[in-house]
C-alpha cells in the first residue's frame, strides 16, 4: 500500500502525544461495540474527531480496517458511516491516500438498505474527484467493475451511479471497458438494476463523446424505453431529456423522437404521466420545430388522457408550454391547438385536474393579450370562479394579479364577489383562511370604494370567527389593509368597530380587540393609538378574565414604542403597576415584562425613573416561568382541530396557516383545557378557570 | 428514496400537487370526506381510451344445441367473441352486448367443467388469448394516493361481472383433467406469468384471491416456470421493500410461497436461503407489515422447520430489524419469535439466547403495556419455559434487571401482576442465583451509572484532544510557513555569501 511508504506529516504529531494517542481508538472500539444503537451512532458521528486524534497514519492502518471489518450493523449506523467517509480524505492524508477509503465504502455500497447504499455512492462519487487519474484507474475503476459484476443486485445498482464520474478521466482502453459494463447493466436480469441504469443513463450520456452517444447510448435508451416493466420505461423518459440536449435536430428526429412518440402513447399511464410531468424539459430539449410537429399533438392527447393523473400533470404544464413556444406564431398555436383542449378541462370530471388547470390558466392572459383574454379566457375564469370545488376557485383568486395586469380586475368583479363571499363563509376554516390571505391583494386591485361596499363587512365578520386561526389571520389582514388604504380610512371604518368589541360579553372577542390593537397601532400611528386605542386597552386592565388582563399587559408592551413618553409615564405605567400586583401569577409576570420594557424605553428617552419604582428586571425573575397555557383564546372544535394538527403529519401545513404565534401551542398545553371540568365565573368559557 | 428507484408511483406524484392544494383547503376533514365519498367506488381499467365504435355483439347459438362437429368451431367463436371488452365505468352503454358476453362466459365455464374432451390442442391458443385479453390490463392509478389497506375500503374492479367469469373459466381450464401443460406451455409462458404477477397489485381483494389460486395451479403444473416465478416474486418483493413500499398482493404471494417452501427439497438450495435472508427477513421492515405478517411468519417458520440451522441467522435478522417506535409491529415480532421458539431446537436456542433475551428484556419493560404483556406471555408457554429452565444461568441475569425494575415501577397493574408471576417462576428455577442477583442489583445499577459518567468523560477528553490538534495544526502550519520563508531568505542570502 502506498500509505505505508512514506510517513505523512501529521503522524509524528500523533505519536508525540504519548498515552493520549492510544486512547481514542480504545474509546471508539468500546463505543462501537456498545449495545445501545444510539451510542454506536454517536461515536460514528464523531468519527472525524477520532481520526483527527489518531493522526492520518493510524487512521489508515487501524481505524479504516477496523471499520471495514465491522460493517454489520443497524442501517442507521451504516448511513452515518457512509456519510462520514465521504469527507474523510483530509483525515487519511489527502488525495494521495483517498483510495484507502474505498474498501469500507465498497462494502457499504452493497448493503440492502437503499438510503445507505445511496449515501455510499454519493461519498464514492465525491472521493472519486479527489483521486489522481492514475489512482482512479488503479483503485477506483476496479472497484466499479467489481460492483458492476457483483452477485447480488445491490452492488450492481450502486455501480450504475459511478460510471459517469470515472469515465471522463479514464484512458481510452478503460473507457471502452466502462461502456461495456454499463451496457450490460442496462440489460440486467433484475428490474431493480435496469431501473438504476435507466435513471443514470442521461447523466452518463452527458460525459460521453457525441459519437458514442449516438452509437451506444441511443440503442440502450431505445431498449430501456421498450422494457417490459413500466417502471423502467418511465425512467427512460427522463433520460430522453438529457440525450436530446446533446444531439442535433436531425439526430433527435431520427434517434429520439420515435421512442418519445411511443412513450407518449404508452399503454401504461405511469409512462404517459412521466411524459406529461417532464413536458417542459422535453420541449426545451427538442427545440421549437419538433415541438410544433410532434409535441403539441402529443400534449393534446395527454390533456384528454383517460387517466385523471395524466391530465392533471399535463394541465400543470399548460402555461410553461405556451410560454416556451416561439413568440412568432405563438398566439395562433395556442388559440387553435391548445385552447380548445383547455376549454374541455374546465369542466373536467376530476377536481384535481380542474384545480391543476386553475393554478396556471391565469398565466395565459399575459401571453395572449387583452383581446383574446376578454374573448376567450374570461369565460373560462368566470366558469372556474363558480366551480363547485373550493380549491379551483381559490387557485383562480390567488392568481388574479396576472389578469389584473392585462385586463384589470373589474371585468371579473361581478363573478368575483359571489365567489369570494362564498369562500369567506365556507364551512372549512382552511378555506376561509386561504381567502383571507388574498384579501389585501384583492383590496389593492378592487379599490377602496368597492372594498368598503362589498368586502369590509366580511373582514370584520372574520374577527369574531369561532376559529382562532381565522381571527388571528383577520387581525393581520386588517393591518395590511390599513397599510394599503391609509390611516384616515382606518380611523373611519375599522378602528371604531374593533374598539366596540372590547365590551363584548365573550372574552375571546375582547381579546381580539387587543390583538387588533397590537397589529394596527403601528400602521395607525401615534395619534390614533394614543387617543383612541390606549384608553380602551387601559380600561380592559380591569377585566375579570385573567387571560384578557395579561394580554393587556402584553399589548401595552407592544404599543409602548408608539406612545409618547407622557402617555407612558402618566397612563400606562400606573396600570401596569397595578397589574404587577395582580393575584394571577401570569398576569403579574407579563406585567413585569411590560414594565421593564417601558422603563427601558423611558430611560432611553432620558426620562428619569426612580429606582424604587422600577421593578426587578425579568432576568431576575427567571425562576418564574408562566405556567404552560395555550393562547387559550379558543373553544371546542377548532382548538381540537389545531391540536390534532400539531400531532399529525400535517403539522407543517397547519403551522403555516396558523401563523407563528399559534404554532407554539403544543398538545400538552391545550389538552387540559379541553378535558378538565372548568369552574369559571365568567359567563364565557374561561381557560383560566382553576384560577378564578 | 434513492435516485435510482423510480419516482413515486404517480398517484402520489400526480396527486401530490393536488393533495398539497387539497390540504390547503382542509387537511383535517379530507380523510373523512373522502371516506364518505368513496362508500362504493369502483374503478375501470386503464385501457379504455376512446374506443368509440364498439361492435355490437350478436348472440351465438348455444353450445349444447350444436352438433359435435360444430361444437369446436362454435367454442372458438365464443372465445373470440369474449375477447371484446366493454367499458364498465359507463354503466348504461352496451347493456345488451355486456349481457351477451356475460351469458357466453357463463356458458364457457360450464362447457369446460362439465364436458370431457373439449379442450383440444387447437383451442389452447384461443383460450389463452381470451384470458389475456380480459385480465391483462394496466392497473389504474389508485384514486386514493395514501390508501391505507387497513382502514380504507378498497376500490373494486368495475368490470368484475365479466372478469370474475374469465377467472372462473381460467381456473376450470387449468384444473380440467384434459388440461395438458405440455401444450399449454407454448402459450402460458414467462411473459404471461410476468403479466399475471403484475395483476397481484390489484386493489380488488376478490381478484387477488382468484390470482392466488391461478398462480398456485400454474406453479404446480408448469415445472419449467417455477424458477422464473420465484425469481419474479423475488423482484416484486425487493421492489416493495426497497423502492415503493406499495404492492397490494404481498399477502397472497406469501401465501403461495408458504406452500412452495413446504415442498422444497432438502438440503435447501443457496437460492432459497438467500431468499429467506435477503427478502423475507428485510420484509419485516415494511410499513404495512400488519397486512401480511401472518403469512410472512408462516413462511419463515416453514423455512426453520425445513432447516433448523437457519434459526440463528433468522433470529439475528429479526433482532436487527426490531421495530424501534412502532409498538404494534413489536407485538407482531414477539408473536413471530414465539412461533419460532415453538419449533426451535435446544441446541439452536443456546446460540441465540443471549441477544434474544436482551431484546425480550427490553420488551418486557416497554411502557406500552401490550408489548410488555405479549413478551411476558412467553412464560405461559410450556416449551419456552422448559428452554428457559435449561438455560436459567444465562437467562436470569439478563432478565433480572428489567423484571425487578418494572415490578416496582410499571404503571399498568396487569403487567406488574404478570411480572410477579414471572419472577416467582424464575426464582423457583434457581433460587440461589435469584438471591445473588437481588442482593447485587443495587451495586449493578451504580456501576452502570458510573460507566455512563466515564463515557461522558471520555468523549469530553476526546473533544479536547481535537481542539488541541486543531490548534497544533494551525501552529505547525504557521511554523512551516515561517520556516519556509526563512529558508528562502537564507537561500537568497547564501549565494551572495558564497560568492563573497
Amino acid at each position: 500500500m502506498a500509505g505505508a511508504a512514506g510517513p505523512a506529516a501529521g503522524s509524528g504529531a500523533a505519536g508525540g502525544d504519548g498515552d493520549d494517542s492510544l486512547y481514542p481508538i480504545a474509546v471508539l472500539i468500546d463505543e462501537l461495540r456498545n449495545e445501545d444503537v444510539q451510542l454506536r451512532l454517536n461515536s460514528i458521528k464523531k468519527l472525524s474527531t477520532i481520526a483527527l486524534a489518531l493522526g492520518v497514519e493510524r487512521t489508515r492502518t487501524e481505524l479504516l480496517p477496523f471499520l471495514t471489518d465491522t460493517i454489520y450493523d443497524e442501517d442507521e449506523v451504516l448511513l452515518a458511516l457512509a456519510e462520514q467517509l465521504g469527507n474523510f480524505t483530509g483525515l487519511v492524508g489527502g488525495p494521495d491516500f483517498a483510495h484507502c477509503l474505498l474498501p469500507p465504502l465498497e462494502s457499504l455500497a452493497t448493503v440492502e438498505e437503499t438510503v445507505v447504499r445511496d449515501k455510499a455512492v454519493e461519498s464514492l462519487r465525491q472521493i472519486s474527484q479527489e483521486h489522481t487519474p492514475v489512482a482512479l484507474e488503479a483503485h477506483f475503476v476496479p472497484l466499479v467493475k467489481r460492483l458492476a459484476s457483483g452477485d447480488w443486485f445491490t452492488s450492481r445498482t450502486s455501480a450504475c451511479g459511478l460510471f459517469s464520474v470515472c469515465y471522463p478521466r479514464a484512458s481510452i482502453a478503460v473507457k471502452g471497458e466502462i461502456k461495456q459494463y454499463f451496457r450490460s447493466l442496462c440489460s440486467d436480469d433484475t428490474p431493480m438494476v435496469r431501473r438504476a441504469a435507466a435513471s443514470k443513463l442521461g447523466e452518463f450520456a452527458k460525459v460521453l463523446e457525441l459519437d458514442s452517444v449516438k452509437s451506444e447510448i441511443v440503442p440502450l435508451f431505445t431498449n430501456l424505453a421498450s422494457d417490459e416493466q413500466d417502471s423502467v420505461r418511465l425512467l427512460a423518459v427522463e433520460a430522453c431529456v438529457s440525450i436530446a440536449q446533446l444531439l442535433s435536430q436531425e439526430d433527435i428526429e431520427a434517434l429520439v423522437m420515435p421512442t418519445l412518440r411511443q412513450a407518449a402513447e404508452d399503454k401504461s399511464w405511469r409512462v404517459r404521466y412521466m411524459v406529461a410531468d417532464k413536458f417542459s424539459e422535453l420541449q426545451k430539449a427538442v427545440g421549437p420545430k419538433i415541438t410544433l410537429n410532434d409535441l403539441i399533438p402529443a400534449f393534446q392527447n395527454l390533456l384528454k388522457d383517460c387517466e385523471a393523473e395524466v391530465r392533471a400533470a399535463a394541465a400543470h404544464k399548460v402555461k410553461e408550454l405556451c410560454e416556451n413556444l416561439p413568440i412568432e406564431g405563438r398566439e395562433t398555436i395556442i388559440m387553435n391547438q391548445i385552447l380548445p383542449y383547455i376549454k374541455e378541462l374546465v369542466s373536467d370530471t376530476n377536481q384535481h385536474v380542474k384545480s391543476a388547470l386553475a393554478s396556471v390558466i391565469m398565466g395565459l392572459a399575459t401571453i395572449l393579450g387583452k383581446e383574446n383574454t376578454i374573448e376567450h379566457l374570461l369565460p373560462l375564469f368566470l366558469a372556474q370562479l363558480k366551480d363547485e370545488c373550493p380549491e379551483v376557485r381559490l387557485n383562480i383568486i390567488s392568481n388574479l394579479d396576472c389578469v389584473n395586469e392585462v385586463i384589470g380586475i373589474r371585468q371579473l368583479s361581478q363573478s368575483l364577489l359571489p365567489a369570494i363571499v362564498e369562500l369567506a363563509e365556507d364551512a372549512k376554516w382552511r378555506v376561509r383562511l386561504a381567502i383571507i390571505e388574498y384579501m389585501p391583494l384583492l383590496a389593492g386591485q378592487l379599490g377602496v370604494e368597492f372594498f368598503d361596499e362589498k368586502l369590509n363587512s366580511l373582514c370584520m365578520a372574520w374577527l369574531v370567527d369561532h376559529v382562532y386561526a381565522i381571527r388571528e389571520a383577520a387581525t393581520s389582514n386588517l393591518m395590511k389593509l390599513v397599510q394599503k388604504f391609509g390611516t384616515e380610512w382606518a380611523q373611519n371604518t375599522i378602528v371604531p368597530k374593533v374598539l366596540v368589541m372590547a365590551n363584548d360579553p365573550n372574552y375571546l372577542h375582547r381579546m381580539t380587540t387587543l390583538f387588533c390593537i397590537n397589529a394596527l397601532s403601528e400602521a395607525c400611528g401615534q395619534e390614533i393609538t394614543t387617543k383612541q386605542m390606549l384608553p380602551i386597552v387601559l380600561k380592559m386592565a380591569g377585566d375579570q378574565v385573567a387571560n384578557v388582563r395579561f394580554n393587556v399587559a402584553k399589548s401595552l408592551q407592544k404599543i409602548g414604542p408608539i406612545l409618547d413618553t407622557d402617555a407612558l409615564q402618566v397612563e400606562v405605567k400606573p396600570v401596569l403597576q397595578k397589574l404587577g400586583q395582580d393575584e394571577d401569577m401570569d398576569v403579574k409576570y407579563f406585567a413585569q415584562e411590560a414594565i421593564s420594557a417601558v422603563a427601558q424605553r423611558l430611560r432611553k428617552l432620558d426620562f428619569p425613573v426612580k429606582d424604587s419604582e422600577e421593578p426587578s428586571a425579568p432576568g431576575a425573575d427567571k425562576t418564574h416561568l408562566p405556567r404552560p397555557r395555550g393562547p387559550g383564546e379558543d373553544t371546542g372544535k377548532a382548538q381540537r382541530g389545531r391540536v390534532a394538527g400539531v400531532a399529525s403529519k400535517e403539522a407543517v401545513a397547519t403551522a403555516r396557516f396558523r401563523g407563528p404565534g399559534a404554532a407554539k401551542v403544543s398538545p400538552e398545553q391545550t389538552l387540559p383545557l379541553l378535558s378538565g371540568p372548568v369552574l369559571s365565573k365568567d359567563p364565557t368559557y374561561c381557560p383560566k378557570g382553576e384560577q378564578t | 428514496m434513492s435516485s435510482s428507484s423510480p419516482p413515486p408511483p404517480p398517484p402520489a406524484g400526480a396527486a401530490s400537487a393536488a393533495i398539497s392544494a387539497a390540504e390547503k383547503v382542509d387537511g383535517f376533514t379530507r380523510k373523512s370526506v373522502r371516506k364518505a365519498q368513496r362508500q362504493k367506488r369502483s374503478q375501470g381499467s386503464s385501457q379504455f381510451r376512446c374506443q368509440c365504435n364498439q361492435p355490437e355483439l350478436h348472440p351465438l347459438p348455444q353450445l349444447k344445441d350444436a352438433t359435435s362437429n360444430e361444437q369446436q368451431e362454435l367454442f372458438c367463436q365464443k372465445l373470440q367473441q369474449c375477447c371484446i371488452l366493454f367499458d364498465f365505468m359507463d354503466s348504461v352503454s352496451d347493456l345488451k352486448s355486456k349481457e351477451i358476453k356475460r351469458a357466453t362466459l357463463n356458458e364457457l365455464v360450464e362447457y369446460v367443467s362439465t364436458n370431457r374432451g373439449v379442450i383440444v390442442e387447437s383451442a389452447y391458443s384461443d383460450i389463452v388469448k381470451m384470458i389475456s385479453a380480459n385480465i391483462f390490463r394496466t392497473l389504474p392509478p389508485s384514486d386514493n394516493p395514501d390508501f391505507d389497506p387497513e382502514e380504507d375500503e378498497p376500490t373494486l374492479e368495475a368490470s368484475w361481472p365479466h372478469i370474475q367469469l374469465v377467472y372462473e373459466f381460467f381456473l376450470r381450464f387449468l384444473e380440467s383433467p384434459d388440461f395438458q401443460p405440455s401444450i399449454a406451455k407454448r402459450y402460458i409462458d414467462q411473459k404471461f406469468v410476468q403479466q399475471l404477477l403484475e395483476l397481484f397489485d390489484s386493489e380488488d381483494p376478490r381478484e387477488r384471491d382468484f390470482l392466488k389460486t391461478v398462480l398456485h395451479r400454474i406453479y404446480g403444473k408448469f415445472l419449467g416456470l417455477r424458477a422464473f416465478i420465484r425469481k419474479q416474486i423475488n423482484n416484486i418483493f425487493l421492489r416493495f421493500i426497497y423502492e415503493t413500499e406499495h404492492f397490494n398482493g404481498v399477502a397472497e404471494l406469501l401465501e403461495i410461497l408458504g406452500s412452495i417452501i413446504n415442498g422444497f427439497a432438502l438440503p435447501l438450495k443457496a437460492e432459497h436461503k438467500q431468499f429467506l435472508m435477503k427478502v423475507l427477513i428485510p420484509m419485516h421492515t415494511a410499513k404495512g407489515l400488519a397486512l401480511f405478517h401472518a403469512q410472512l411468519a408462516y413462511c419463515v417458520v416453514q423455512f426453520l422447520e425445513k432447516d433448523t440451522t437457519l434459526t440463528e441467522p433468522v433470529i439475528r435478522g429479526l433482532l436487527k430489524f426490531w421495530p424501534k417506535t412502532c409498538s404494534q409491529k413489536e407485538v407482531m415480532f414477539l408473536g413471530e419469535i414465539e412461533e419460532i421458539l415453538d419449533v426451535i431446537e435446544p441446541t439452536q436456542f443456546k446460540k441465540i439466547e443471549e441477544p434474544l433475551f436482551k431484546q425480550i428484556s427490553k420488551c418486557v419493560s416497554s411502557s406500552h403495556f401490550q408489548v410488555a404483556e405479549r413478551a411476558l406471555y412467553f412464560w405461559n408457554n410450556e416449551y419456552i419455559l422448559s428452554l428457559i429452565e435449561e438455560n436459567i444461568d444465562k437467562i436470569l441475569p439478563i432478565m433480572f434487571g428489567s423484571l425487578y425494575k418494572i415490578s416496582k415501577e410499571h404503571w399498568n397493574p396487569t403487567i406488574v401482576a404478570l411480572v410477579y408471576n414471572v419472577l416467582k417462576t424464575l426464582m423457583e428455577m434457581n433460587g440461589k442465583l435469584f438471591d445473588d442477583l437481588t442482593s447485587s442489583y443495587k451495586a449493578e445499577r451504580q456501576r452502570e451509572k458510573k460507566k455512563e459518567l466515564e463515557r461522558e468523560e471520555l468523549w469530553k477528553k476526546l473533544e479536547e484532544l481535537k481542539l488541541k490538534k486543531a490548534l497544533e495544526k494551525q501552529n505547525s502550519a504557521y511554523n512551516m510557513h515561517s520556516i519556509l520563508s526563512n529558508t528562502n531568505d537564507e537561500l537568497k542570502k547564501k549565494p551572495a555569501t558564497s560568492v563573497g
